[in-house]
């Protein structure tokens, strides 16, 4: 329990000195960052020699060696239009998943505690959920005046079904033990809503977040390759990665995926940090 | 504490005051489950009186619809046929003079054991800050939980869970504690601590309590009266008063009177048991080997 203890506690001053101590001394942190190194070096070996022990490795051989991708980065780090393209597919990232949330987070509510909402909204939700938003794009360019707001709607409707889906099965998984509970201490319908399925929802609310982030950027890239970035310079990290393809350079197009993955993993992070900081009792395992 | 007169009109204006015992009148009650074409009966024709400040235990072969009953008194169901009433009052919902405890913990996960005691009274908004602030502490104190107050439920152990609930019960002071079987899944070390934990919080106090249990030394432990139902549809088959002395204590169990009280209570289960078996059919061999078990 003694373990358990110091994670909350650290959580009262979560960006002090200590904190930043606790990050230098966490063995995790350390495995990752020697985990990534190792990855690098097996790559750049893969990459420069071809084969390994006579034995032809028949992809990484043609990629592009991190050293060759790094001084490529070093050189796009320092156009303008790179990191335009990391703040527009952010923007639009965000723009669609927090419109998701704000408009998924109530109706899933809904959904789980209103039977006649449910059985009017819940069919045409469920026929729509299985289409792909890509399936969207199309549609999506026809319907709203702006490429910009396209795309938006796009990743809005990436993550909007993860999360009400989500919303919807954490507030019906709420035990019945907990409403009756608090019914016999005097619970009205919205303490019931507000201090039982609120709170109780919370760990699928930030489920749906993390799942729904991911599509999020899955759909953003995609999004911008199709409609070629829209207008602004840069176009996104989509359209970075599209058009490094379709000009034949390698190396960029792997500086388009490792940022991808850096975005992605950093967008994910502050979910997870949102999570640890508004659910104290999930810290505990 | 025979003072009816305390009447639940003083605990807005205090804590510390005292409720008086309810009485329980299950008058009649019928209860079934399910669509018509595979309706279960689970009560039928249910009579039963709980009398006040008196510990009643509820002992019945598995599945033969005690927890309905709890579900009934507490009112988070409604009976097809009879009523029940408390203190002459018919229940028609849940209500904070019933306070019931849980087979499963039922502290919410997300509140500190601090935050899931003052739940109720903060909820109601009945009681000054400072007060219930003191109050709880105190009910925590006697508990044995003023360490884990900041815990979360996940951090306590299964007797803490459940000490920790018993604690969220009495500070809405309710004139009836329902459990069921409350310490059901605790290891038998935890369990018989809690035993005798929660036989002097109710030799201190003497608030009516109905407590379900499937374990007949238990019952007989803890009870004045034990009642001992029927299988399915539930009727009460017999009442047995356990005129051991209080305080009491687990030595008790091993005197003749408590043996004698508990083959009574067997002999009843084991019949209804057997009866569960019949209507199942098909298993004489182990119907025989049972019976001589039995004699």
């Amino acid at each position: 329990m003694s373990e358990a203890d110091q994670s909350v506690d650290a959580t009262s001053r979560p960006l002090g000195r200590s904190a930043f101590q606790k990050i230098i001394s966490n063995k995790t942190v350390w495995r990752g960052i020697v985990a990534i190194i190792a990855f690098v070096m097996l790559w750049e070996i893969g990459a420069q020699f071809k084969s390994w022990f006579g034995i032809e490795i028949w992809w990484i051989g043609k990629l592009a060696p991190p050293s060759a991708v790094f001084e490529k980065w070093y050189s796009v780090i320092q156009r303008p239009g790179y990191w335009e393209s990391w703040y527009l597919s952010f923007f639009r990232v965000f723009l669609g998943f927090i419109i998701a949330q704000i408009i998924g987070i109530p109706f899933g509510l809904a959904l789980a505690v209103n039977k006649y909402f449910r059985d009017i909204f819940f069919p045409p939700f469920e026929i729509l959920r299985p289409i792909p938003p890509l399936a969207w794009v199309p549609a999506s360019i026809i319907f709203w005046p702006t490429t910009e707001l396209s795309i938006a709607f796009v990743t809005f409707l990436g993550a909007f079904f993860t999360i009400v889906i989500n919303v919807l099965g954490g507030a019906r998984a709420i035990d019945v033990q907990y409403l009756r509970a608090a019914q016999s201490m005097g619970a009205s319908q919205w303490d019931l809503f507000r201090r039982i399925i609120l709170p109780g929802t919370l760990p699928s609310i930030f489920v749906g977040a993390a799942v729904g982030m991911g599509i999020t950027w899955e759909v953003v890239l995609a999004a911008e390759m199709i409609s070629g970035g829209g207008q602004q310079a840069g176009g996104g990290l989509g359209f970075f990665l599209w058009s490094s393809y379709m000009g034949g350079d390698m190396e960029q197009v792997i500086v388009g995926m490792i940022s991808i993955g850096i975005a992605g993993y950093l967008s994910s992070s502050f979910i997870r940090y949102l999570g640890y900081i508004y659910m104290p009792w999930r810290r505990l395992f | 504490m025979q003072n009816t007169v305390h009447s639940r009109m003083d605990k807005s204006t205090s804590v510390t005051s005292d409720i008086a015992p309810a009485s329980v009148h299950i008058n009649r009650v019928s209860k079934a489950y399910g669509e018509e074409w595979e309706r279960q009966q689970v009560l039928e024709d249910l009579n039963l009186k709980i009398l006040p400040g008196q510990l009643t235990a509820i002992v019945g072969p598995s599945g033969c619809g005690k927890s309905t009953i709890v579900n009934l008194v507490a009112g988070f169901e409604e009976p097809d046929e009879g009523k029940i009433t408390i203190n002459d009052k018919e229940i028609t919902g849940p209500g904070n003079d019933r306070m019931v405890v849980f087979q499963e913990t039922a502290l919410l996960p997300w509140l500190t054991t601090y935050q899931n005691v003052v739940f109720g009274p903060k909820l109601r908004g009945d009681v000054d800050p400072r007060e219930l602030k003191a109050e709880a502490n105190r009910i925590l104190d006697t508990v044995g939980l003023s360490e884990f107050k900041d815990k979360y439920p996940l951090q306590l152990s299964g007797g803490m869970q459940r000490r920790a609930e018993l604690a969220r019960a009495m500070i809405n002071h309710p004139s009836l504690m329902i459990m069921d079987e409350p310490f059901r899944g605790l290891d038998a070390m935890t369990r018989e601590l809690m035993q005798e934990f929660y036989l002097r919080l109710f030799e201190e106090g003497r608030r009516t309590s109905m407590f379900v249990t499937s374990e007949i030394e238990e019952a007989i432990f803890l009870a004045d009266q034990v009642v001992v139902l029927s299988n399915r549809p539930a009727t009460v088959r017999e009442i047995i008063e356990i005129k051991l002395e209080r305080p009491r204590n687990f030595e008790m169990l091993s005197t003749s009177e408590a043996y004698d009280y508990k083959r009574q209570a067997m002999e009843i289960l084991h019949e209804e048991a057997l009866k569960s078996f019949k209507r199942t059919g098909g298993q004489d061999d182990f119907l025989d080997a049972y019976a001589k078990r039995a004699e």
